[in-house]
């Protein structure tokens, strides 16, 4: 585990779709960076937005202060996607050729593209656009370990534990297991560990 | 221990939402009450996950009116108040709260509005802050979330120094932000309530709480509102930063402070631009902004939704324009900044740039020029009902109701989630025509069910949610029975405020703090008005269609057709599935049907994709939520379902 931050702010997206668990993920990431001393800034958008729609959760980390919910444009340093698709969309304001991107490649279509009135890329095609737009990039089936661990919402934290595995972000297994133990019930505990190791396991 | 409670000193991470509920907590309030509403919800709801240990009053009230109401008694009984709603919840209080600001109130009472600049969540972008200066009160806007905390317990010190209610504002960017926040002290001691009448009317703590005579007492009114200007020039919450004669005065509240500290930072203007945040914005400070003004030629004011600061600065300015000279104002009402939406830095930026011509790009050319190729194949994503979401069934029985009917019938939506189903083609099968406010669907319709007269010959439909039917829809459901109004009045019952996250409200047994409390049933009031009333199951298509068709048709009284099915996201349904769908591929016909794909291209559920290389009605089992409707909506039978086990 790194002990730093390779630059202040560092600002990270968590992107997907209403339902996968964004807040979930981007409270639990938070609540570890500030367990390790960081100020957390999380600008979030739930509500009406999040029915079908896409969902998305900036945090900015700093050792200085707290900053604008809101990154700017073309200042996003890891973008961490539920979702393929939103991962390109977040990409097309905040991203930059420095931008580091941990996918999820289980697609969910919009109803646009269920109705066959719009297309969806191909995972191929996803993938190669996040090389051309991205200085690194992971895609993981992070929805098909949660269906063997027994629930696909188990994604987002599969999600949380692969990020940690990048070695983007000072946290660990430890910070994990401490967050949930103040956020979880301990029955809860058990499985999002698993689902945080299998996740790291994938990287 | 509730997150909330934690010890002075300890740095938590907060919603702007939790910090200003730990805010009032370390006021020592006694009472708060609410109407649920996006972005303010949150405050109101963890306040209720500790009344037993902070010895709290917290209610869900009916309605934003009610609430205020309800917090007035406690601040007239020299408790601590606090009163939570969206924008356009001060809209639906503000009868009584000219009334309370005329009267005056007792013990500290703090009105929380949190408004959503661009309607990320709302139908309108509603600004409350003109309340205050129309209806002569303080306001006070924080600009981060340490300060959502502080500003919110300060709040209840200066309502209690000039004995008025005070009106705090947040924004979707504050309220559902996080931010680290240093707690301070929870009061040790609970006040005892203790409401004084004997007095005379002239006493206000000791008098008849009344707004009497009516001169004398607004003259009175006005003079707590010196006072409060006279806190505001050496307030702490509003303050200075940037050099001493800057060339561009940047004057802010709110989230747009952030915004605007980020902008500067990334054109590189610190050394030229400085920012007055101002925490305490009406009345605005007059020495202060005089100060300020005289040190530089320029001035740009960065807030959102209307340009409320800006129109008092100017004023403030004109009157001043003596001692100041003449200045450059930069804006929303010169374009300087959009009129519309909300901000974020860079639109901050943009206007700094355009002002102090600097140049700045977001992306590097090279990746823009990457970019455009990539954009292309991200397809939208609209906004629709879960899956497995009644509404959905609900409205595809209107529509099929209404098609059947033949008379080109329509839909007055209101607000909560179905309010989605105004987004034709995306979601609500092309019923809806109108959607305003909370119960307006309603009086709309029993206004169009009135224009026979006039040649209007159409079956008017209204929808509401459980939670608007108790909030708006009863005065304007009896006027459609008083009035002879024949329409047809669904309630789309999914038992909770779905929208805001499943707070009860008087239909439910449980109180905001999970309290047991008595149910008022909705079909009872509907029959007691006179209404025809009948309860379905929306999921039962037949039926529900059945008594639709009846219902149009049928002329002589209003009829109310109660919608029963729980909220897929309900906490007793979520993850569980009643039934285990699939499509048998033998018998989807796929694009050859005749069908013309009704599941996946019309019904249009998340979870019903359309396979593009067997050109046949897939399931998606992730997403699928298992209410098994679409079983009954294949003309070829195609869609199987079977019960799931239950775990």
């Amino acid at each position: 585990m790194k002990k730093t931050l390779s630059k202040d702010p560092t600002n990270v997206i968590i992107t997907g779709v209403g339902g996968q668990g964004n807040v979930l993920a981007s409270r639990v990431l938070a609540g570890m960076l500030v367990n390790a001393g960081y100020y957390v800034t999380i600008g979030e958008t739930f509500g009406m937005s999040q029915r079908g729609g896409s969902v998305m959760s900036h945090l900015r980390i700093s050792e200085k202060s707290v900053m604008s919910p809101q990154i700017p444009w073309g200042r996003a340093d890891i973008v961490v996607a539920l979702e393929p698709v939103e991962a390109l969309r977040v990409l097309t304001k905040y991203g930059n050729p420095d931008v580091a991107v941990l996918a999820n490649s289980r697609v969910v279509y919009p109803v646009g593209v269920i109705t066959g009135e719009l297309d969806y890329p191909s995972i191929e095609e996803m993938q190669n656009a996040l090389k051309r737009i991205s200085a690194k990039s992971w895609s993981i089936d992070a929805t098909g370990e949660a269906v063997k661990l027994g629930n696909p919402v188990l994604s987002n934290v599969i999600m949380v534990g692969a990020l940690c595995a990048t070695n983007l972000l000072p946290i660990d297994h430890k910070s994990f297991e401490e967050e949930i133990a103040k956020k979880m019930t301990p029955d809860k505990r058990r499985i999002n560990l698993l689902a945080f190791d299998a996740g790291a396991k994938m990287i | 221990m509730s997150k909330l409670l934690s010890p002075a000193n300890n740095e938590v991470l907060f919603m702007g939402n939790e910090a200003i509920a730990r805010g009032a907590l370390e006021a020592g309030v006694n009472v708060a009450a609410g109407y649920p509403g996006t972005p303010s919800s949150e405050i109101i709801e963890t306040l209720a996950t500790v009344v037993k240990e902070r010895n709290l009053y917290v209610e869900w009230s009916t309605n934003e009116k009610v609430s205020l109401e309800v917090a007035a008694a406690a601040s007239f009984a020299g408790l601590r108040s606090l009163c939570v709603m969206k924008q356009n919840g001060v809209n639906v209080a503000s009868d009584f709260l000219l009334h309370l600001t005329a009267s005056g109130t007792r013990g500290g009472m703090v009105l929380v509005t949190c408004e959503d600049p661009g309607a990320l969540s709302s139908v309108n972008e509603g600004e409350s802050r003109y309340f205050a200066r129309m209806l002569e009160i303080p306001l006070l806007e924080p600009a981060n979330f340490q300060e959502a905390k502080d500003l919110t317990k300060w709040a209840f010190e200066l309502s209690e120094k000039i004995r008025n209610v005070v009106i705090l504002r947040s924004v979707t960017r504050m309220s559902h932000a996080s931010g680290n926040v240093i707690c301070g002290k929870l009061p040790t001691k609970s006040r005892k309530a203790l409401f004084e009448y004997k007095g005379s009317i002239m006493d206000q703590l000791r008098g008849p709480v009344i707004s009497t005579p009516v001169v004398i007492k607004h003259a009175l009114q006005q003079e707590k509102l010196k006072k409060a200007v006279a806190l505001f020039e050496n307030s702490p919450f509003n303050t200075y930063s940037g050099p001493a004669k800057p060339e561009l005065l940047l004057i802010t509240s709110s989230a747009c402070f952030l915004y605007s500290q980020e902008a500067i930072s990334m054109l590189n203007l610190q050394k030229r631009v400085g920012i007055l945040k101002l925490g305490c914005t009406w009345p605005p400070p007059p020495q202060l902004l005089k100060k300020h003004l005289k040190s530089t030629g320029k001035v740009l004011i960065v807030e959102e939704i209307l340009p409320f600061l800006e129109e008092n600065v100017k004023a403030l300015a004109a009157g001043m324009a003596e001692d100041i000279g003449i200045k450059k104002y930069y804006g929303k009402m010169d374009g300087t900044l959009p009129a519309v939406g909300e901000l974020n830095p860079d639109l901050v930026a943009e206007g700094l740039g355009k002002i102090l011509k600097v140049k700045y790009k977001s992306q590097p050319p090279g990746y823009v020029k990457e970019m455009e190729k990539i954009i292309p194949m991200i397809p939208k994503r609209e906004q629709t009902f879960c899956p497995g979401c009644p509404h959905r069934a609900s409205f595809w029985n209107m529509h099929n109701a209404l098609q059947l009917d033949g008379r080109e019938g329509f839909v007055c939506g209101d607000i909560g989630c179905y309010a989605l189903a105004a987004l034709y083609p995306s979601c609500g099968f092309d019923t809806v025509r109108t959607l305003h406010s909370m119960g307006s669907g309603t009086g709309i319709a029993s206004g169009f069910a009135k224009l026979g007269q006039f040649g209007f010959e159409k079956p008017v439909i209204a929808v509401c949610g459980d939670s608007t039917f108790y909030h708006a829809a009863i005065p304007a459901l009896i006027n459609a029975q008083h009035n002879r109004a024949d329409i047809t009045f669904i309630v789309l019952d999914n038992s909770g405020t779905a929208m805001t996250g499943f707070q009860p409200h008087p239909g439910l047994t449980v109180g905001a703090a999970g309290e047991s409390v008595p149910a008022i049933d909705i079909a009872g009031i509907c029959e007691a008005i006179g209404a025809k009333v009948a309860i379905s199951d929306p999921f039962d298509l037949e039926k529900t269609c059945g008594l639709l068709t009846d219902f149009l048709a049928e002329e002589g009284c209003v009829k109310v057709l109660i919608l029963r099915q729980k909220c897929a996201l309900s906490p007793e349904k979520k993850g569980k599935k009643q039934f285990l769908m699939k499509v048998d591929e033998e018998r989807c016909r796929g694009e050859e049907c005749g069908c013309n794909r009704l599941c996946t291209r019309i019904f249009r559920c998340p979870a019903l994709v359309w396979d593009r290389i067997k050109k046949k009605a897939v399931i998606d089992d992730v997403i699928c939520a298992g209410c098994g409707v679409c079983y009954s909506i294949c003309p070829q039978k195609a869609i199987i379902r079977t019960e799931a086990k239950q775990k």
